[in-house]
């Protein structure tokens, strides 16, 4: 499909998780700025909630005893709630240029609407639509984030938070030029050892977009954007925009 | 619709029962080993009946039920009590990792293959076939029998087989922004009929 279809026919499909990864990616963009959207996602949500009830099978008793196991030796994530006070320099310099991202980003889609959700998240917000929203805030609010950014050549802005703790990173970026109607931006992940593997698109409308990116960061030193026909590409077919490097 | 969205997964039937687990994973999340072998005692069930009924493999459905547990011990915190049930936050993440797995696994022309089999409505006989120990899973099986085929068969081999719209779209033969657009309205006409009852 390409960006400027109707997403709202994706609803059913989102929801069945029947969406390839890069759609899926590109719907919850959509989705942050799309209250009636995400409206429908809770509705829909109760009904694929009671095909999974469906089922049942018996787990084998050594699989308890295994995952029992696993978890005495597994540290949970912690999300901040109560920021501390006094935070080390470097700490206090970051939540400065975080801060100021987030005045740059609250003007436009993503960011805008993560806020509204924030604050509408007690009412019609599902699980998955929240947890998005919530990877964002965790992100930026990790005590390992960095933030990198980039000036790209036409005066736009790219930035990467990542937290390896949390094996995240959120793309940030400002004033993206827009496209042709047949292309999108599409984001990408530089390994370490030198391979390139898509990260999800973003619109080819440009503008302010935030996203958090959906695979683990282990093996990423790098996120790349290039232009690309709708739809996406497998492989770049065009030189990178920018490469924003992420801190190991 | 707002009425709907305030109890998100679990507005059906939201049971002390329910909100007993929903406290357990909540302490679970704080650490606290007890509540989470509650947890997995009250869960392990249907999210390894959802996962073996995508992966069609024992074995595979128990390793990848392994890691979703796991993962909900290590994630825990992120679940929040007012955005619905524990059930629901658990068996979503337990559906999306077995479709990952399926997806990751499967080479596409063996699953096209084996999926024009479910075509002819195999799919839903497996359905029928679901030993019925619980009043709900009758309710969701008449629920399905009673949609068109047109908008039964692309729910079942998205849900059940991981496939995604275009999978489905190539196995049925049918465009893809009709695959869509059946999907949403199936699941729409699913919820009435779940509702009426």
């Amino acid at each position: 499909m390409t960006a400027d279809e109707d997403p709202h026919q994706l609803v059913g499909a989102y929801v069945l998780h029947a969406l390839p990864a890069a759609e899926e990616v590109s719907f919850e963009n959509h989705l942050a700025g799309c209250a009636a959207c995400r409206a429908e996602v809770a509705e829909l949500s109760e009904v694929t909630l009671r095909l999974a009830s469906a089922e049942e099978a018996d787990p084998s008793p050594e699989l308890r005893r295994r995952v029992l196991d696993r978890i005495a030796h597994t540290r949970q994530e912690r999300l901040p709630r109560d920021r501390p006070h006094g935070l080390p320099v470097r700490q206090r310099a970051l939540r400065l240029a975080l801060a100021a991202c987030l005045v740059l980003a609250a003007t436009f889609g993503g960011l805008a609407a993560w806020q509204h959700i924030q604050a509408d998240e007690a009412r019609t917000e599902t699980t998955r639509t929240q947890a998005q929203a919530s990877a964002l805030t965790d992100i930026l609010t990790a005590r390992d984030a960095t933030i990198s950014t980039q000036k790209l050549r036409d005066g736009s802005e790219i930035s990467v938070v990542a937290s390896r703790a949390q094996d995240r990173c959120a793309f940030i970026a400002s004033d993206l030029p827009r496209l042709g109607d047949d292309q999108v931006y599409e984001l990408w992940y530089a390994a370490k050892t030198g391979g390139l593997r898509p990260a999800g698109l973003l619109p080819g409308s440009g503008g302010g977009q935030a996203r958090v990116l959906r695979d683990s960061l282990d093996d990423v030193s790098a996120v790349g954007i290039t232009a690309e026909p709708a739809g996406g590409s497998r492989q770049p077919t065009s030189e990178p925009l920018g490469i924003v490097t992420v801190p190991a | 619709m707002s009425k709907t969205g305030q109890d998100g997964h679990g507005s059906r039937r939201h049971s002390s029962a329910e909100a007993w687990l929903d406290a357990r994973l909540k302490r679970a999340a704080e650490g606290d080993h007890d509540a989470f072998a509650d947890v997995y005692d009250a869960l392990a069930r249907p999210v390894k009946g959802l996962i073996c009924r995508v992966l069609r493999d024992e074995a595979q459905a128990e390793e990848v039920t392994q890691d979703v547990m796991v993962e909900i011990w290590r994630t825990a915190d992120r679940y929040r009590p007012e955005l619905g049930t524990a059930r629901g936050w658990v068996l979503t993440l337990a559906h999306r990792r077995a479709v990952d797995r399926v997806r990751y696994v499967q080479a596409s022309a063996a699953r096209e293959r084996h999926s024009a089999l479910l075509a002819e409505d195999r799919p839903f006989d497996e359905v029928a076939e679901t030993v019925e120990r619980h009043e709900d899973h009758h309710r969701v099986r008449s629920c399905l029998a009673a949609l068109e085929r047109h908008q039964r068969v692309p729910l079942v081999l998205a849900y059940y087989q991981g496939m995604t719209y275009l999978e489905v779209a190539a196995c049925l033969a049918t465009p893809a922004g009709t695959v869509k657009s059946r999907m949403r309205s199936g699941l729409r006409l699913l919820r009435r009929c779940l509702e009426a009852r």
